[in-house]
């Protein structure tokens, strides 16, 4: 696998660390009335998708940069890089 | 009549011999030859034993697809196993032999499986040994490991060395025939970073093999031609010797490339590509019928190689059965080197008519093969029944050509069935694979559309990556034909037909699947084994297909096709590890004093990556305890030194830096004030200890945090996890300072006394000034910039001095020399274990992953009253139970008695039950402090069990002690010494 990563080029995947899920950013609150709830949602329940999936990778042999992936993981396409800084501030500004 | 030793081919050179031994008796073959073409033309036939029923079995293909003649490279040291001989390069001296026979290959007492046949068909093995289930290790298995089965590893090392290496490009050829030369040529001159990679020896692919004039050429001499006017292109790069053994995701291939003569045995490359080409040809594929797997049967086209690449021209008697065009220029080319050709079976009604001279004996089919140990004749039969028996010694058999899209599969990619050539054709590949295959190897059976293929796909390829080609020309050929019928394998006749000679399976198997029931092609392939050989079916799979389809009254598509997978083809281990092995199988990390250590006693250990001295042996101790008592007893009694450099360092600095360290440890940091060091738990997000370590405040917004040595790399991970992906708009920059300083602990009641030896005069380390859980920086020594922290890991008064690393070495040499009246000593990590220990700190046994803050009786630490890592989550139920494990000390009631890491805790009366498991023991030692074995470990409802005797029971080591539960802290629980 070659990951196109947004600041250093195409790279081999050998070069980072799957972590999973994108959706790890969203951590809930912790002074919530159902923060115990919410967080054992975020940790443990995944959907198990069969197509494009936002995941985690770091760049461990590089420049430690956390990426968002947007990866098929049917045809193993990727079709988007982005560094995490840039995912988490831009997330409440679009759908995405 | 005398004939030449070999016709002429310039690809043999007769004038070079080489001399080699296959099974103990020597041969001569020459410069050009495999050890295949060599045996042939020494007339040797019988090459090996097959799989299952140990039948006599000869050369069958001329290449990497060859499933019968597997051989044993026997070198110096150790053997290669399961080489084909068709691809072996001969070399002189070459030593082989035969495999999978005993007591020799021409008496194997195993062809005894043959005889009972009718027993070992599809699926016996499942059948037969199914009870009872124990005697499957004991004693089916052995046996049928011995009788079945390919060569055998000789278990010496290779002497030779596997290296690993990356390759980029614009475009990969994937073969070098006349698709991939052309492609290469066109591709090459417009400029772009073109590999072509082949996996034979020699460039040219199947023009090797033919004798017909390509621009009024031989087509070898216009390989040369072409290969010349790509070599003049630096942008070329053409590697023989090396297949390309698979296709993975986003234009990355696996090769493997051999060297000869050379200290280096093979290349694994990745080769990372934009854009592919698969000019891999086709491969030729059997027709089944009665003993078609004698000695003396091969394909037609593969006759046609050794007769035509390598000169070999011992056939007297040739007999080629077919069923499509191509087989007549093996005809001719016979004809024309005037070797006896009987005729062509061939099953069509009117095929065309290529040479009168060449007998044809039409609507006809081959329904057995005579001979025993080698083929002495078939017999034939017409379309109106008449059957006839011929006279040969070599029958070449042609049931088509399947397009050789092996590595178009790789990524999931379903090949599709191709009505005009009856065979499949790679699928349309999916985006992140880039691969395209072209020629022969995309179903273009003449050599012109193969040209024409080419040109279209490279300019294709050339226009997509936005280049323009230059000038260029192409080759004239004369138009070839290729026509055929389908005909998948002959009905008559109730012996064995084969289909996959590799695995042993035969019409009937597949016959006997389909009548149990097994019909799904992945079904079928599972109970047969058929194409799951070492060649993976190259010659068989697409006509158990068609046997398959014909039992089912279904098209073959309709049947469906298996996949192929990588590699290839096989490849060992070895070519894969490369260089990453032995001492290269992973770096090792060095501390900054590990010379010191070196020359002044030290026995090592591995600590991760690292080596760590873990303890000095003085002349007089003649045991590892008696060095590390004596540690002990120094540190504890007056001072010691240890180099802790390899706990991790994170530098963490900006105007949030408070707030996150706040927010990454559950224990509250908020009101650390500067030039103050705090004892740091982190938690998981689930809750569970990750770590532990100290952060010291060195200024307003500096912190500098240490890590267990083991995690030093996921808590950096973790935190730079916490500040980008949770946090991002914190003002906090992280980095891991672990290798640039140098820590070292200096331990024990005389330890301020060194200090101040060192510490430069305005730097004040009195027990006022510089009290414990004090840091600052400082210089030493005269202007050395250091930092200082009262910490302490041993429980006595202890400091840990950070300095750039490069000024460890003379440090410790210099803390030898002032220390000299305090008795000062090194000490290594097992007694740096032994005290913390005793003084009940938590260490890499105890933070194993599944243990809490509650359990480490550190519960009320975890602050609720802020947002941390795991916080919410440790809150848990079941987390927090009243009789949960808690960590506790453990003495054995007599003093000699061992305690063992490992064992687990029972009251004194249950029995060794898991019912009864009360707990375990994490970490223990000889304490020469309390002059008895002790341990840690964690007890069910610990803390209330104070005073109480259980047993520690060890059913490995069959060990079982008695031991009292105590307090975890063993050595000055109040923390005294600590403050001194």
């Amino acid at each position: 696998m070659i990951i196109d990563h947004p600041l250093l080029g195409p790279r081999d995947a050998s070069e980072f660390i799957y972590l999973g899920d994108a959706s790890l950013l969203n951590r809930p609150k912790w002074d919530e009335e159902k923060s115990e709830d919410n967080f054992y949602k975020y940790l443990y329940l995944r959907e198990n998708v069969a197509g494009m999936h936002k995941e985690l990778w770091f760049h461990q042999q590089g420049d430690r940069s956390w990426l968002v992936i947007s990866r098929n993981t049917v045809t193993h396409e990727i079709f988007k890089v982005e560094l995490a800084t840039e995912f988490k501030k831009n997330m409440g500004k679009s759908n995405d | 009549m005398t004939r030449p030793i070999r016709t002429k081919s310039s690809l043999i050179n007769t004038n070079k011999k080489l001399n080699f031994v296959f099974n103990g008796k020597k041969y001569e073959g020459f410069q050009g030859d495999t050890l295949a073409s060599a045996l042939l033309a020494n007339d040797v036939k019988l090459i090996a034993r097959s799989f299952k029923y140990h039948r006599p079995r000869g050369i069958f293909t001329s290449g990497s697809h060859e499933p019968n003649a597997l051989v044993e490279i026997v070198h110096d040291d150790y053997n290669e196993p399961n080489s084909k001989a068709t691809t072996v390069e001969l070399y002189e001296g070459l030593v082989a032999k035969s495999q999978n026979c005993w007591p020799s290959l021409k008496y194997d007492l195993m062809s005894i499986n043959d005889k009972f046949s009718k027993f070992i068909g599809a699926g016996f093995y499942y059948k037969t040994f199914m009870w009872p289930s124990f005697f499957w290790e004991k004693v089916y298995e052995p046996v049928i490991r011995k009788a079945a089965g390919l060569g055998k590893l000789s278990k010496n090392k290779n002497n030779k060395n596997s290296e690993k290496g990356f390759l980029y490009c614009d475009l990969l050829i994937i073969g070098s025939g006349p698709s991939g030369l052309i492609s290469a040529y066109i591709a090459g001159l417009s400029g772009i970073k073109v590999i072509i990679v082949e996996e034979d020896y020699v460039f040219g692919g199947s023009l090797n093999n033919e004798i017909f004039k390509i621009s009024n050429m031989s087509p070898q001499a216009w390989v040369q031609s072409i290969l010349k006017e790509i070599r003049k292109l630096s942008n070329v790069r053409c590697i023989e010797n090396t297949s390309v053994i698979g296709m993975f995701d986003h234009g990355v291939f696996g090769a493997i490339q051999k060297l000869k003569e050379s200290k280096l045995e093979q290349i694994f490359w990745k080769i990372v590509s934009k854009k592919a080409l698969l000019c891999s040809g086709s491969l030729e594929r059997l027709i089944p019928f009665q003993n078609n797997d004698l000695p003396g049967i091969m394909l037609s086209g593969s006759i046609r190689s050794y007769l035509n690449r390598w000169g070999v021209n011992n056939f007297d008697k040739v007999l080629l059965f077919t069923n499509n065009d191509d087989t007549y220029v093996t005809a001719l080319d016979l004809i024309s080197n005037g070797i006896n050709l009987i005729g062509v079976v061939d099953t069509r009604d009117n095929p065309r008519i290529f040479d009168p001279k060449i007998k044809v004996f039409k609507s006809s089919q081959i329904i057995s093969a005579k001979g025993k140990l080698y083929l002495k004749g078939v017999d034939i039969v017409n379309k109106v029944g008449e059957l006839t028996h011929l006279k040969c010694d070599y029958l070449g058999i042609s049931g088509g050509w399947n397009p050789n899209i092996h590595l178009s599969c790789h990524t999931g990619v379903r090949p599709e069935w191709n009505e005009k050539i009856y065979a499949f054709v790679a699928g349309k590949t999916n985006v992140s694979t880039h691969l395209k295959a072209v020629g022969s190897a995309n179903g273009k059976f003449s050599l012109n559309d193969c040209i024409l293929d080419a040109e279209k796909q490279v300019l294709e390829i050339l226009s997509d990556l936005e280049m323009k080609p230059k000038k260029y020309s192409l080759p004239k050929i004369k138009e070839q034909s290729f026509e055929i019928d389908p005909f998948w394998f002959v009905k008559i006749g109730s012996q064995r037909k084969w289909v996959d000679l590799q695995n042993d399976v035969t019409v009937k198997d597949i016959e006997m699947a389909y009548a149990e029931n097994f019909r799904s092609v992945e079904h079928l392939k599972r109970y047969t084994t058929l194409g799951m050989g070492t060649d993976q079916g190259k010659t068989s799979n697409v006509t158990g297909l068609a046997i398959l389809a014909s039992l089912s009254n279904k098209s073959i598509p309709d049947v469906g096709t298996t996949v192929f997978r990588p590699p290839y083809i096989p490849l060992s281990i070895e070519a894969l590890v490369g260089s990453s092995i032995g001492k290269n199988f992973k770096p090792t990390r060095l501390t900054p004093t590990h010379n010191w250590a070196r020359d002044n006693g030290a026995s090592f250990t591995e600590t991760g990556l690292w080596l760590r001295a873990e303890w000095y042996s003085q002349k007089n101790e003649f045991h590892w305890r008696m060095s590390v008592d004596r540690e002990v007893n120094s540190v504890r009694n007056s001072v010691g030194f240890c180099d802790v450099s390899t706990l991790g360092k994170i530098d963490i600095q900006g105007k949030d830096a408070l707030e996150f360290v706040n927010k990454v440890y559950c224990n509250g940091f908020a009101k650390l004030p500067v030039g103050k060091v705090r004892y740091g738990l982190m938690l998981r997000e689930d809750g569970i200890v990750m770590d532990d370590g100290t952060t010291a405040r060195m200024s307003e917004n500096h912190f500098i945090m240490t890590t267990t040595t083991v995690n030093a790399e996921s808590v950096y991970r973790h935190l730079e996890f916490c500040h980008q992906c949770l946090w991002p708009e914190m003002d906090v920059h992280l980095i891991s300072t672990t290798d640039a300083w140098a820590q070292i602990a200096i331990a024990g009641p005389k330890s301020r006394k060194i200090i101040s030896k060192i510490v430069d005069k305005q730097f004040d380390v009195s027990n006022k000034n510089f009290p414990f859980m004090a840091c600052k920086e400082i210089t030493i020594c005269g202007g050395v910039l250091a930092r200082l922290f009262r910490i302490s890991f041993s429980g006595e008064l202890a400091y840990e001095l950070s300095i750039p690393t490069q000024y460890a070495s003379s440090l410790v040499s210099y803390l030898m020399e002032i220390g000299k009246d305090e008795n000062i000593i090194p000490y290594g990590t097992e007694a740096l274990g032994v005290m913390r220990i005793e003084k009940g700190h938590a260490a890499g046994a105890e933070l194993n992953g599944t243990i809490s803050a509650q359990n480490l009786n550190m519960g009320k630490m975890v602050s609720n009253k802020k947002d941390s890592i795991g916080m919410v989550l440790s809150k848990r139920e079941g987390l927090n139970t009243l009789d949960g494990l808690r960590l506790v000390g453990l003495k054995p009631i007599k003093a000699n008695h061992q305690l063992v890491s490992g064992s687990h805790l029972f009251n004194s009366s249950d029995t060794i039950t898991p019912i009864n498991d009360l707990g375990y023991i994490t970490s223990s030692c000889y304490s020469p402090t309390l002059k008895s074995s002790i341990a840690l470990g964690f007890l069910k409802n610990g803390n209330s069990r104070h005073g109480d005797y259980l047993k520690a029971s060890n059913p490995i080591l069959k060990t079982e002690v008695i031991a009292e539960v105590c307090n975890p802290i063993f050595v000055d629980p109040n923390g005294d010494r600590l403050r001194e």
